[in-house]
């Protein structure tokens, strides 16, 4: 196995017999791709998991911003929603919401913009509001966009998580809530999106980046045990995989200890 | 000046039929008990606004006191669907629902505009997205001095704003804190407001931090002690998070909902009926 040298070599490279699930695996390399300093919006459920995780291991100086208008929030365990109570209490600055994306959000101040999606296509583009049918008669209603299209725009570079499956990563979104590369090159700076878009798109299979050249995400790093033909067959479209990918380190026992120390604390987002 | 007064008899002087409410409160202070009040009251023909449904337009949507929503995120935080909001949607029960939807920058900014008497607001935003098509309340503008191309949002002026604060004085003047959301805006941008309150004291002390609305900015306010709850008053009151996650299979079903609100809503303690 190959350990990245852009992570501390702490992480065992030991690959037991899993002792992890893929969700654990999926949320310590996202709380991984946070460095410590960092200014980071936080979408609610993996992101927040992930985010939270990085702040109680390697990054705990990692800001943790909610749309709720809570910066610097410190919560000792996880939230269920962007407005809990433990946000508010043990933030630096409780700010009203037309203020966090008029003031912090929209001139880039913030460093990383961290998402879920219901859908991602290959160009990183998110859907979070209708699956199937068209927009006044959706098969699936979803939730819709919340703080979704702005972080996107205007955070300086944004970071996904999601379950890898045909269903989630697809050749085209149904309904773009939020751009990524819309269709590709180009697209970002011809609408006037200021931030540099998704950098990462985290699964519980590995890691996908975007092509410099074509946008298009493709697989970068694999997670230990997982096989290329699994992301193939759970990817929505004809995903390429990098000649040699990186095999990323499982997670450390302080990873899995804090990770697990969240949930026996609370609502359990992962 | 504020009038103090019960909370059926705000939400009767407040709210007619085919009004535009917005109950705002953004995960904290949400006025529940206002919300129930005004199914209880049967109001219908609604325009609903707010930036999260939550549980309090999803029980407003099932009990049919809806015509349209206006809305930027609709789920059950942390939990997933809200199944009322998604059965009217999708299935047009228990009648069909107008959607108005935007993001979360563009309903604040909405809000904004709604307050500051001006009729839309600039911001970045929704370039790309599929949200531009769907609402005439979205347009693109060039910005005069640099042709900068930015987008507009319609202005939000409801008749009536429903917000829960902490406290209010015996002259009416409020007093919120905590995640305060677009509550200030939302009542500065309607024509008429009701406020419930978990106290009502002789005076206010100052609090750094807090959002004060004047008396002379409110309508009507009424002592609705845990008014919020499931949401939570900072200070006063904890969110319900388990009622959160009970909410998912009580409202995934019609029946399962309808009895639901018979119990706990149509026969509450104090209806008016």
């Amino acid at each position: 196995m190959t350990v990245d040298p852009q992570y501390n070599t702490e992480y065992t490279t030991e690959n037991t017999s899993p002792g992890y699930t893929a969700d654990e695996m999926m949320t310590v390399a996202a709380a991984r791709a946070l460095a410590d300093g960092m200014t980071c919006f936080v979408g609610i459920g993996l992101p927040s998991a992930a985010a939270n995780l990085a702040r109680a291991t390697h990054a705990p100086r990692l800001v943790l911003i909610y749309e709720s208008g809570t910066i610097g929030a410190k919560p000792d365990r996880l939230p269920l929603s962007i407005g809990d109570g433990i946000l508010a209490q043990t933030a630096d600055a409780v700010i009203s919401v037309p203020e966090i994306f008029n003031y912090w959000l929209q001139p880039g101040r913030i460093d990383v913009g961290f998402l879920g999606a219901a859908q991602i296509d290959k160009f990183g583009n998110i859907n979070t509001t209708i699956v199937g049918g068209d927009y006044a008669h959706p098969k699936v209603r979803l939730p819709g966009a919340g703080g979704a299209p702005e972080i996107a725009a205007s955070c300086a570079h944004v970071i996904v998580i999601v379950r890898h499956s045909r269903r989630t990563l697809v050749d085209r979104v149904d309904f773009i809530t939020s751009v990524g590369y819309g269709q590709g090159p180009g697209d970002r700076e011809r609408l006037g999106l200021r931030g540099r878009g998704p950098q990462q798109l985290i699964t519980d299979l590995g890691v996908l980046t975007p092509d410099p050249r074509t946008s298009e995400f493709t697989v970068s790093a694999i997670f230990p045990g997982i096989s290329e033909d699994t992301i193939r067959e759970r990817t929505g479209w004809d995903v390429r995989i990098a000649a040699t990918p990186r095999v990323l380190p499982p997670p450390s026992d302080a990873e899995l200890k804090a990770l697990r120390g969240f949930r026996g604390a609370g609502p359990c987002q992962a | 000046m504020a009038q103090i007064v019960s909370l059926a008899e705000a939400v009767r002087c407040a709210v007619r039929d085919g009004d535009t409410v917005a109950m705002e409160g953004f995960t904290h202070l949400i006025p529940f008990a206002a919300g129930h009040e005004v199914i209880r009251q049967g109001r219908r023909e609604l325009t609903l606004v707010r930036m999260t449904p939550d549980l309090i337009y999803d029980q407003l949507i099932g009990a049919g006191c809806a015509r349209k929503l206006v809305f930027s995120w609709g789920g059950n935080p942390g939990v997933g669907s809200l199944h009322r909001f998604r059965d009217a949607v999708e299935h047009g029960w228990p009648r069909p629902l107008e959607i108005e939807e935007h993001s979360h920058a563009g309903m604040a900014n909405r809000y904004v505009a709604g307050a500051s008497g001006l009729p839309f607001a600039v911001l970045r935003g929704y370039a790309g997205t599929g949200l531009v098509g769907q609402t005439s309340t979205i347009s693109q503008i060039t910005c005069p001095f640099t042709g900068e191309q930015l987008t507009a949002v319609a202005a939000v002026n409801p008749d009536v704003a429903i917000i829960h604060a902490q406290r209010a004085d015996r002259n009416g003047n409020v007093q919120l804190w905590g995640i305060t959301g677009v509550q200030k805006e939302a009542v500065l941008s309607a024509k008429r407001s009701v406020v419930t309150v978990e106290e009502i004291v002789g005076s206010l002390d100052a609090r750094p931090g807090a959002v004060v609305l004047p008396s002379w900015t409110v309508s009507y306010v009424a002592h609705a002690p845990n008014g919020a709850h499931p949401s939570y008053a900072q200070d006063y009151t904890v969110r319900d998070n388990d009622y959160y996650v009970a909410w998912d299979a009580i409202a995934r079903d019609r029946e399962r909902f309808g009895e639901w609100l018979a119990e706990n809503v149509l026969a509450a303690a104090g209806s008016p009926a």
